[in-house]
């Protein structure tokens, strides 16, 4: 096989003391930048990417995309310490892994989150070596009426899984959209729900109402019930890695449909933010524990974490052979590689063999690195539970707040972030569901403008949405997804009055 | 406005550009923290792109004590980065890559903002806008695909383009005006989406810039069909096993009497002193003298005309006027207030 | 407020504040719904208008929010059922209002010294901590961020007099 060899070339192009360095730099990099939620992968990239042309230009990458693996990595650390997102992409992670935190578990929940990250990025990558030329095709079949229908799929999958008050949940998911159509609307240019002031031109960043609404909202919760964190009392030796590793298995079956859903929304490409729910929803329709996620079930990290990283991963494919960025991250990568004269596009893996392999071979390389670096500081990571709360609260304040500044280096968001903790606060106690408000947020206007490109495409023919056997299937999974629980509900009630 | 005129009082404009024309002296200002490079739009587009490779090229020659920062401000189609550089007046240590957003924004909008704001430092290249097609129709140039769209009748073949009411749209419009037909303009977030978009056959044309479509068309996916400038691109290599971009002819000699270029520009904000414009239209020319940079302008067949001082002024105000003329020709102004 | 006896004192009712916050909620819907409207919520010839969704979505709000209003006042089960004691609260605002104090206070002295200040003061007030371990926390932790953004990641945060003086901006 023609792969194979490349491939084995690939890993003699990387396998050098000197970017073996760069590889574990990169990682504890990429960690770091993981954990800040005002540091992301693309700020770590963009401003790393400068001090990498000194280096050859395989170097140069496989140290970048370390820092990116590093960050998917990291993300997922303050999600289950603190319930604070790092990355978008780590939202769905909170929704077990701080649960199970608080039952003492920090360590099992973090060592599942890294093991399926591990695992995600791995069938992502061997997706990679062997199926690129057939898979970047496929990502030229979606148009704006397939990206609408993946969205509507997303949602699908998610909704009618949240528990408390239905027009709680319909109240709380619409305020999403309606946050998320703050600002320049794509499709005709002109500003909406501004009401003129120039501070809400950029819209409500995602990030911002996450850190507020988990991070400042959890921290008020917590204290209301007294000055402490729970899960103190957590295990914290070595042993926790081997003891989850022994009840993962037990999940492949969720691993690898998360994997298939990541893969599938990275290539399209759909963004590892969406994958992580879409791959949570799913998860928890088909898990015989699914009623139990969300109080901190092991197998509610795996799912998004499986599927973010192989999201994550696999979004590096059309970057390289289309040029199509699939997250914030892929496009700095995008510009690194242009400034090294390297031309992103179809003929890349036939003109840049060297780099091109060099590149999946790091990515091999890369997530073992990964994998080793934040599995031997699991136990370190869960000692931070111990620091006591009156120091450890303040801190992660200010990290708050430093992040709220740094998306758009703005005062504005730091105080929006303030008013986003109350609301979390109120609504937690109020039992409005927090997800679906966020889900709406991130996908909103994505969802609205592939809708409306598809609508002036049709000239206002809603039968585009069925037009093609691709985005066919897909509307309809999405149809079927959503009235299962509504025609589920409504025969067991059918068969109660009966009874 | 007022305040940058009371610093040039006694200065005139000629011998600035003597001035950064002759090495700055030692004694000159000079950066001492770091200087925010704001970019008004997404990461991974055409102004991006070039922010980044200015500092690339700007750190790997070590052109500046100081280090310098890539910002993406893309909010209200590029409105949020250019309010924060307004409302920075004075501030020495934020410079802002401008595309034709700076004209297009604020009319169709009415996000209270004009490049008179702001200073103007250097123009880096005029980026040029060709019509592209996929390569599997039968199209083989302009006058072939506008009879088509002709005859297909109005509102029947797609175009994209990046944003709405922005630069790929104004184009749009000057086609339609100049050829009496009315395509479908449908607006994609970024133009590399569009080119890939094309690709897929999801569309039938684009305005792509060069740099946003090359990777296709040297893969055989696209094909271009006409270039919107007076003249055509210098560059005679061979991009494809057969063509160059100077063997794409102009649109008007293919009967289309339309052209547009787009800015790349820097600019401050407003109210700083010369000496320190100055130090930023020195650094740049350094920028422009690397052969990396060169390398940049061939691979995405810019324009490289490149003006500072009174000229790159002039420039700019003449181009907002024609932004002002066209996009009231195609309905594009905001309501008044 | 005074006396946390026990903090089973409510100082609001759970009632209380889901009628509240559907009301909010309401207004919120209707905000939406008016502003949408006026850059016109209908269905072109070419699919929706920019206001069609969001005016839609402001219309499900408030209904949403009538129903949840409604829900509020009929159920029986929340009836006395305490939404925050007076303990709770001051709890809660023992960090609430220190954090939109440390907020403010960014605005004046930038993010490194108000967060100094801030870590320094939480831990001495709530913590009970001596001012020396305090200030000497506070400080190492602004510093540890000093140099992870401004020296390492070149990621410029909010500075105040206190960096201009010592020549760090």
């Amino acid at each position: 096989m023609a792969e194979i060899s490349s491939l084995m070339h690939g890993f003699s192009v990387a396998l050098s003391a000197y970017n073996l360095m760069l590889m574990f730099i990169g990682v504890v990099l990429g960690v770091v930048i993981g954990v800040l939620p005002g540091l992301g992968g693309a700020n770590g990239v963009a401003i790393l990417l400068p001090l990498t042309f000194t280096m050859p230009p395989t170097s140069g990458i496989i140290m970048l995309s370390c820092i990116y693996w590093g960050a998917l990595f990291g993300g997922a650390i303050t999600s289950i310490l603190f319930n604070i997102p790092g990355e978008p992409w780590s939202v769905a992670t909170t929704f077990d892994g701080y649960p199970l935190a608080q039952k003492g578990r920090a360590g099992s929940a973090l060592t599942a989150a890294f093991t399926s990250s591990f695992i995600g990025a791995l069938i992502a990558v061997v997706m990679i070596t062997f199926l690129s030329p057939v898979v970047a095709s496929f990502a030229l079949e979606f148009g704006p009426p397939e990206f609408f229908s993946v969205y509507l799929l997303t949602f699908c999958a998610f909704v009618g899984m949240s528990k408390g008050a239905a027009f709680k949940t319909v109240a709380s998911m619409m305020a999403g959209f309606a946050l998320a159509a703050v600002g320049l609307d794509t499709v005709t240019g002109t500003l909406r729900l501004t009401f003129g002031h120039t501070e809400l031109l950029k819209g409500f960043d995602f990030l911002i109402a996450v850190i507020g609404l988990f991070g400042i909202g959890e921290i008020l919760q917590t204290m209301e019930e007294g000055l402490a964190f729970k899960g103190v009392q957590a295990k914290m030796n070595a042993k926790v890695v081997l003891e989850t590793w022994k009840e993962l298995p037990r999940y492949w079956a969720t691993s690898i449909r998360s994997a298939a859903v990541g893969c599938f929304m990275g290539i399209v490409p759909g963004g590892a933010t969406p994958a992580s729910f879409m791959s949570y929803g799913v998860a928890k329709r088909f898990s015989a524990t699914g009623d139990r996620f969300g109080t901190g079930e092991v197998e509610g990290v795996v799912a998004p974490e499986t599927a973010a990283h192989a999201a994550g991963t696999s979004a590096l494919l059309p970057m390289l052979t289309l040029g199509i960025p699939g997250s914030p991250t892929a496009a700095v990568l995008l510009g690194g590689l242009l400034i090294w004269g390297l031309q992103p596009g179809p003929l890349l893996f036939v003109e840049q063999k060297d780099f091109v392999w060099g590149l999946i071979a790091s990515m091999y390389l890369g997530n073992i690195a990964g994998l080793i670096v934040v599995l031997t500081c699991v136990p370190l990571f869960a000692a931070i539970l111990r620091i006591p709360f009156s120091i450890i609260a303040p801190v992660i304040l200010v990290i708050c707040a430093i992040g709220a500044f740094t998306v758009h280096n703005s005062m504005f968001d730091v105080w929006l972030m303030v008013i986003f903790g109350f609301i979390g606060y109120v609504f937690k106690k109020l039992d409005y569901p927090l997800a679906p408000l966020v889900l709406a947020l991130v996908l909103g206007d994505r969802a609205e403008d592939s809708f409306r490109q598809s609508m002036l495409m049709s000239q206002g023919d809603m039968r585009i949405l069925f037009a093609n056997p691709l985005v066919g299937s897909i509307t309809g999974l999405a149809l079927a997804l959503l009235l299962w629980p509504l025609l589920s509900a409504l025969w067991t009630a059918v068969r109660k009055s009966l009874a | 406005m007022k305040v940058s005129a009371i610093f040039k009082n006694g200065l005139t404009v000629a011998v600035v550009a003597t001035m950064a024309a002759i090495a700055v002296p030692a004694l000159a200002w000079e950066p001492t923290k770091t200087v925010e490079f704001i970019v008004p739009a997404g990461s991974g587009g055409g102004a991006d792109q070039m922010a980044r490779m200015i500092d690339g090229v700007v750190k790997k020659h070590n052109l500046m004590k100081a280090p310098l920062v890539v910002i993406n401000k893309s909010g209200g189609a590029g409105a949020e980065g250019f309010l924060d550089v307004k409302g920075a007046k004075g501030d020495p240590y934020k410079i802002i890559i401008t595309l034709s957003n700076l004209f297009t924004t604020p009319l169709a909008t009415g996000v209270p903002f004009n490049w008179k704001d702001l200073t103007p430092v250097s123009m880096m290249a005029l980026d040029q806008f060709v019509l592209w097609v996929n390569a599997e129709t039968p199209y083989k140039n302009a006058k072939d695909y506008i009879d088509a769209v002709k005859k297909a009748g109005p509102l029947k073949m797609k175009m994209g383009g990046t944003g709405s009411k922005q630069e790929d749209q104004i184009i749009t419009v000057g086609l339609e005006k100049q050829t009496g037909t009315k395509f479908i303009y449908i607006p994609f977030k970024g133009g590399g989406d569009v080119a890939v978009q094309l690709v897929g056959k999801h569309i039938d044309s684009s305005v792509n810039n060069p740099i946003e479509a090359v990777a296709q068309w040297r893969a055989g996916k696209l094909r271009p069909l006409c270039v919107f400038d007076d003249e055509r691109m210098p560059y005679k290599a061979k991009v494809t096993d057969t063509m160059s971009w100077n063997d794409i002819p102009t649109c008007k000699q293919s009967g289309v009497d339309m052209d547009y270029v787009m800015l790349r520009g820097i600019f401050m904000a407003g109210g700083v002193t010369e000496e320190q414009r100055n130090f930023y239209v020195d650094l740049l020319k350094k920028v422009r003298a690397t052969p990396e940079w060169k390398e940049f302008m061939e691979k995405g067949a810019f324009n490289q005309t490149a003006l500072i001082g009174d000229d790159y002024k002039n420039w700019v105000a003449k181009e907002e006027q024609r932004h002002i003329q066209l996009m009231k020709e195609a309905g594009f102004l905001a309501a008044a207030k | 407020m005074s006396d946390g006896n026990g903090g089973s004192r409510s100082v609001v009712s759970l009632k209380t504040m889901d009628v509240l916050v559907a009301l909010i909620f309401f207004a919120f819907g209707l905000l939406v719904a008016w502003d949408s409207h006026r850059l016109g919520a209908k269905w072109a010839e070419d699919g929706p208008q920019s206001g069609y969704f969001p005016f839609y979505v402001g219309l499900i709000i408030c209904f949403a929010s009538l129903i949840n209003v409604v829900l509020a006042l009929r159920v029986k089960a929340a009836e006395g059922e305490s939404f925050v004691s007076a303990e709770q609260l001051k709890l809660v605002l023992s960090v609430a209002i220190p954090t939109l104090f440390y907020v403010l206070v960014i605005q004046f002295l930038g993010i490194y010294a108000a967060s100094t200040l801030f870590i320094a003061v939480f831990m001495m007030w709530l913590g009970k901590y001596g001012w020396l371990r305090s200030v000497l926390v506070g400080c190492g932790v602004s510093v540890a961020f000093f140099l992870m953004f401004e020296i390492w990641f070149h990621v410029p945060l909010p500075k105040g007099p206190i960096e201009a003086l010592i020549g760090l901006n």
